[in-house]
């Protein structure tokens, strides 16, 4: 997508397949961009048409974060990896307190994927980055032989600017400051896990895949001081805090009675023997905060569609360093642990 | 989930844990074996001991069976799936844990034998079908709840002449090893765990009923109460047994009894009865062989057997020395008496069984428990270390 040369879209049959020469940089390439990125990421930053984006300097201090999706199946309920790969990227970006102003996609197609296919992303993709308002600037597409890719992988990176004030990061956690989730766990991993072969079961869970940048500009404009974000992705929410305490002097203590789970997840994990708490969310972040603000944060995530079910779920503690107890459903307790070996691969 | 959640309500878990603190005799202790893995992860995962008084304990027993399975049957597995080059097929949890050389299923897998995880018998019948050039062989392990499934996918393949299936059968039964467990000590002193009652298999009931469990109370006079997984069952279940210990009753009662009859799935009992037949003996990881405990496949389908298909080789299977899984599976040691515990033993890395499966004890503590773990060692140490 780089280099955009004058060269016109295309209509493909229907049935049509990328073939090498798609990735092999001359006409057959410029061809595939025209036709099936290009109509669907339109923008001025692409338009400039060289190797290389150019943006203008903005005010404050810039972040930068990268994430490859390898997810099978590649369309889900909820999303598919065009809309994935665009949410993944603006909230990690969001994490850093930062309101993002470009995306890059970088694409590998397995030889004889459906074109019809890859229009279908790439027009998921378009709509994505549209309704978050993030240009996609710039992107990058290879081809490899039949069998050594599964369909089409993308990485993103995304680029954003961090208002002055925010200083976001694991160094700011200290005992005492309430722990926020932004709703309920686990229903992007299920949705997931309902579409793999040889576990296929009827849900109507649909992945959370949705960008959180719009909350967190929110909620970093009324309380500044938030001392941390993170989406809890891959290893969910045990992964998230386990990570966050492990090594410190700080532990967490959560409470599993107010933790947001739908009916229909939680049934799913009992019935695969998983638990909530190890499961993969693409819409949901954990906010670490002060005590005082902890009421407001609530309101404006509830405020916004991604955090009707945001809830305050613990705190920081400084008994048990390095540990995330939690009071179970009857009153015992218990640690939560990291999630250990591969609960399901390639989940996003 | 309505229906699930009735039974983890925790105001009735605290009314439950009143009665339990009132009527458990402080004077005494209470030493129960949970019998099953499902039990032993329930208690954890809900953490029921910090609803119980400090004088009632509960003695986790071998009900895991991917724990239980001998070192030997594994690496007759990985045979299976490396030199006959069979597509072995296995429920998940079995593919983590060690053979001998600490070589598992999973890394076979990795270096080029076909391994595949299934959820169900009839996910290994549809490979078969769909491989008809290949060998199918379906791993199957476990107690009186997983047989009848195998038991289906032997019929099932034989009623459709599928000759590129079978079963490697590793199937045991419960009654046979809690009877071994109460006799233990009277082969060997040191295993004299006192135990005070059992909390009875609740899905392994559901197929065999209670009816099975009687000889408990009848020649062992040992309480049991068949009980539920979830975390209400398990109070209430500890509440019946501390009761029928203090008024020195001896009886099997169920608590389970919203699924689990006298006579249990009679059904089902017909069809394993058709497939299978007594093994004599079978070896027990931590138990040693124990009379009388494992099925085998009847010689009427022998078609379908796995050990009469292929020929496996004598080998000596060893199991990882220092690793505590025999003494933890029979109740007479706990995790924290395991010198490899946390520190080369953990779930990402298991030397031993119970490590790996979330039933197994090891998994349980570590996952759930192991900050009161690790503190207990530290103090076990620190006194061994002053009396030194």
């Amino acid at each position: 997508m780089t280099a955009m040369q004058p060269i016109r879209a295309k209509r493909f049959p229907a049935d049509a397949r990328v073939t090498m020469s798609h990735g092999g940089g001359g006409r057959a390439t410029s061809e595939l961009i025209a036709s099936v990125f290009a109509p669907h990421f339109a923008n001025p930053l692409l338009e400039q048409g060289h190797d290389a984006a150019r943006l203008d300097r903005p005010a404050g201090r810039i972040v930068v974060s990268t994430d490859g999706h390898v997810i099978s199946p590649l369309f889900f309920p909820g999303g598919d990896i065009g809309s994935l790969a665009v949410h993944g990227t603006l909230n990690d970006v969001a994490m850093g307190g930062a309101r993002p102003i470009a995306l890059t996609a970088a694409f590998v197609i397995e030889e004889g994927f459906p074109l019809a296919n890859l229009e279908r992303i790439a027009a998921s993709m378009g709509e994505a980055a549209r309704r978050a308002g993030v240009p996609i600037a710039t992107g990058d597409t290879k081809v490899v032989e039949r069998g050594k890719g599964d369909g089409v992988f993308i990485t993103t990176t995304g680029i954003g600017v961090v208002p002055d004030g925010v200083e976001i990061g694991p160094d700011r956690l200290a005992a005492g400051q309430a722990i926020l989730l932004s709703g309920t766990l686990g229903d992007h991993g299920v949705a997931i896990m309902s579409q793999r072969q040889g576990l296929e079961f009827e849900t109507t869970i649909t992945s959370d895949s949705a960008a959180l940048h719009r909350m967190v500009a929110d909620m970093v404009a009324a309380v500044p001081g938030i001392a941390l974000l993170r989406d809890p992705t891959r290893g969910g929410l045990s992964s998230t805090l386990n990570e966050l305490v492990e090594g410190t002097r700080l532990g967490v203590l959560i409470e599993e009675a107010v933790i947001p789970v739908k009916g229909e997840v939680a049934s799913a994990c009992e019935l695969l023997g998983l638990d909530p708490l190890h499961i993969a969310n693409e819409g949901k972040l954990v906010c670490i905060c002060e005590e005082a603000d902890a009421e407001t944060l609530l309101a404006i995530m509830r405020s916004h569609g991604e955090g009707t079910d945001a809830a305050r779920i613990g705190t920081v503690t400084a008994e048990e360093p390095g540990f995330v107890r939690m009071t179970t459903a009857i009153g015992g307790t218990r640690i939560v642990d990291w999630l250990s070996g591969e609960q399901l691969p390639r989940i996003c | 989930m309505k229906y699930v959640e009735e039974f983890r309500d925790r105001a009735l878990a605290e009314k439950l844990s009143a009665a339990i603190r009132a009527e458990a005799d402080p004077v005494r202790s209470y030493n129960f074996m949970e019998f099953c893995g499902g039990h032993t992860h329930a208690i954890f995962r809900y953490g029921v001991q910090d609803l119980v008084p400090a004088n009632v304990q509960f003695v986790h027993g071998p009900g895991c069976p991917v724990c239980i399975l001998p070192i030997r049957r594994l690496d007759d597995a990985i045979e299976l799936a490396e030199r006959h080059g069979v597509i072995l097929c296995s429920y998940g949890d079995m593919l983590r844990v060690p053979g001998s050389k600490r070589r598992s299923l999973l890394s076979a897998k990795a270096q080029g034998a076909d391994v595949r995880m299934v959820y169900s018998t009839l996910d290994a019948l549809d490979i078969a079908r769909q491989n008809p050039d290949r060998q199918v062989v379906f791993l199957g392990i476990g107690f009186e709840t997983t047989t009848p499934p195998t038991a289906l996918a032997i019929r099932q393949a034989a009623d459709e002449g599928l000759t590129n299936f079978s079963v490697f059968c590793n199937h045991v039964l419960t009654p046979a090893a809690i009877r071994h467990i109460l006799d233990a000590p009277d082969i060997d002193p040191d295993e004299a765990v006192h135990l005070d009652g059992f909390l009875g298999p609740s899905h392994v009931s559901t197929v065999i009923g209670s009816k099975p469990y009687e000889f408990l109370s009848e020649t062992y006079r040992k309480p049991v109460v068949i009980a539920g997984f979830e975390p209400l069952d398990v109070l209430q279940s500890v509440l019946m047994l501390i009761r029928q210990v203090n008024e020195g009753r001896v009886e099997v009662e169920n608590q389970y009894a919203r699924v689990v009859t006298r006579e249990g799935n009679t059904k089902a009992q017909d069809l394993v009865d058709e497939i299978f037949e007594l093994r004599p003996a079978f070896e027990w990881r931590g138990l040693g062989m124990v009379a009388r405990s494992a099925l085998a496949i009847r010689p009427a389908y022998a078609a379908f057997d796995a050990e009469a298909r292929f020929d496996l080789s004598d080998k000596t299977s060893r199991e990882v020395k220092s690793c505590e899984c025999p003494a933890i599976l029979r109740g007479v040691k706990k995790p924290k008496d395991c010198k490899l515990f946390g520190t080369v033993c953990t779930p990402d890395n298991p030397m031993g069984s119970c490590m790996v499966s979330s039933e197994g004890s090891c998994a349980a503590y570590w996952t759930y428990r192991r900050a009161e773990t690790l503190a207990e060692m530290a103090k076990d140490k620190a006194m061994a270390e002053q009396a030194a």
